[in-house]
């Protein structure tokens, strides 16, 4: 491996990201994919309130094996567990907390996210199989910031940053930060701000892989998770 | 002296017409009422309207009725969840309506209902397509639509433990949509783990208060 080739972030080192922008005392809820690892890299002493669409307040890791409990599943329909001072809601309080501002930080998975900040993370609209929501929308409104974890492109290479989604929108101009394996980027009035990119990567690289117009934000840094980001019960 | 437990999940189930709302709780396959939707299979209504967040898992419960030919339209929010296959072949072959809705929007149309107002306006949705159709409303600036009410005829909830008045406890995720869909319906059945004695459950920790619940049959405790 040569000095100037550059290596994408894993999916654990993407979600790790992310995970440091969680703040002590903030209320979250991981999508579905790579946010629900973002539970594991939550930096040690940090106190964080995992929130699961299907009632739970207080979510915990995954259960050791042999541990799993049949009540305990997370949205994902997963086994999950409760930390000391969790609770259980109904479900429409659940979504309450969801809908009505009430918890600091969503963090989504997506297809596409446009420049203006819209998301389109629930359907390709694949006529071969019925579309299901679940709950997108109603994150994509309601939390404080509005966060997506994504591969810049596509399989075929194709931007999934665009100046407008080409899929079928979950929520407009809701996004406020984007976590790519190359960069992590703010969606502002101003336009799309790179405020961290991958070791070797330049802006102009990045521009051919991303559609609207990106800026280099005055202040930005290179983005250097750990080579192997260890993982630790949240 | 109030008793609402009957013997028989049949007995719970009796009076159910065809063309019925049914409310099924259940996250996946955590909090549902699979004893009463075998009864519901067994006694037979048919042109069913179900309300349930998935649409059923390999060829039991709502799966079944599905496979039955009992369904008529399914409002869920996440149809592709688990073994889908009855529904998939059901949707595939047009025999079945889905109408698709936000999770959060499902729960809370039943809510409305159960708290007797004629509906709410939600920014969920506004601008998609699942919000097409719909009556919208700007309100401080961001736009919002209107959702009605959502009530269901009868609905099947799966709790832990009861008293003969019908309060009810849940146990940890499976609560999920039980306490909402136990206030939505004209006809409010439950299966339960276990009775109690009237007192025996503390009142702090009720979720569902009997004013809301009809019926309630003992399947013994599973998973």
């Amino acid at each position: 491996m040569t000095a100037k080739s550059i290596v994408p972030l894993t999916r654990e080192q993407m979600a790790w990201r992310a995970a440091q922008d969680l703040r002590e005392g903030d209320y979250v809820n991981l999508g579905i994919g790579i946010p629900t690892l973002a539970a594991s890299f939550v930096p040690k002493g940090r106190e964080v309130i995992f929130h699961s669409e299907n009632g739970i307040l207080g979510m915990g890791p995954k259960p050791e094996p042999g541990k799993e409990d049949p009540y305990m599943v997370d949205a994902g329909k997963n086994k999950t567990t409760l930390v000391p001072g969790g609770c259980f809601v109904h479900h429409a309080d659940a979504f309450l907390m969801i809908r009505g501002g009430h918890l600091d930080v969503s963090l989504l998975g997506a297809f596409e996210v446009s420049e203006t900040g819209d998301l389109a993370n629930w359907t390709t609209e694949d006529p071969a199989f019925p579309p299901g929501v679940g709950g997108a929308m109603d994150l994509a409104v309601g939390a404080r910031a509005i966060r997506v974890i994504m591969e810049h492109t596509s399989k075929s290479g194709e931007p999934r940053i665009l100046k407008a989604c080409t899929y079928p929108l979950t929520a407009a101009a809701c996004v406020k930060r984007i976590y790519t394996n190359l960069a992590v980027i703010d969606v502002t009035a101003q336009g799309l701000s790179v405020v961290e990119m991958i070791a070797g990567m330049t802006l102009e690289k990045l521009q051919t892989m991303t559609e609207p117009k990106l800026q280099l934000a005055p202040d930005w840094q290179v983005l250097a998770p750990p080579a192997a980001p260890e993982a630790r019960a949240a | 002296m109030i008793d609402k437990q009957v013997k028989t999940t049949a007995d719970a189930v009796a009076g159910v017409r065809d063309g019925s709302t049914v409310l099924v709780a259940g996250f996946g396959a955590v909090g549902v009422a699979d004893h009463l939707l075998d009864a519901l299979h067994e006694q037979g209504a048919r042109e069913l309207t179900i309300v349930a967040n998935n649409s059923g898992n390999g060829d039991q419960g709502l799966a079944r009725l599905i496979n039955s030919g009992r369904v008529r339209k399914v409002i869920c929010s996440y149809p592709r969840s688990g073994d889908y296959s009855a529904f998939l072949n059901a949707y595939r072959s047009k025999s079945l309506e889905l109408e698709l809705l936000p999770q959060g929007t499902i729960s809370e149309r039943m809510r409305c209902h159960a708290a007797g107002l004629g509906g709410f306006f939600s920014p969920v949705s506004a601008g998609t397509k699942l919000g097409q159709g719909k009556e919208t409303r700007e309100i401080d600036g961001r736009l919002h639509v209107f959702e009605k009410p959502l009530k269901g005829d009868v609905a099947l909830i799966k709790a832990n433990k009861a008293d003969r008045w019908g309060n009810l406890t849940y146990i940890k995720s499976a609560r999920n949509f039980n306490p909402v869909m136990a206030m939505a319906a004209d006809l409010t059945v439950v299966e339960v783990d276990t009775m109690v004695e009237l007192g025996e459950l503390d009142p702090e920790a009720v979720v569902t208060p009997s004013i809301f619940v009809d019926r309630i049959v003992v399947v013994g405790a599973h998973a």
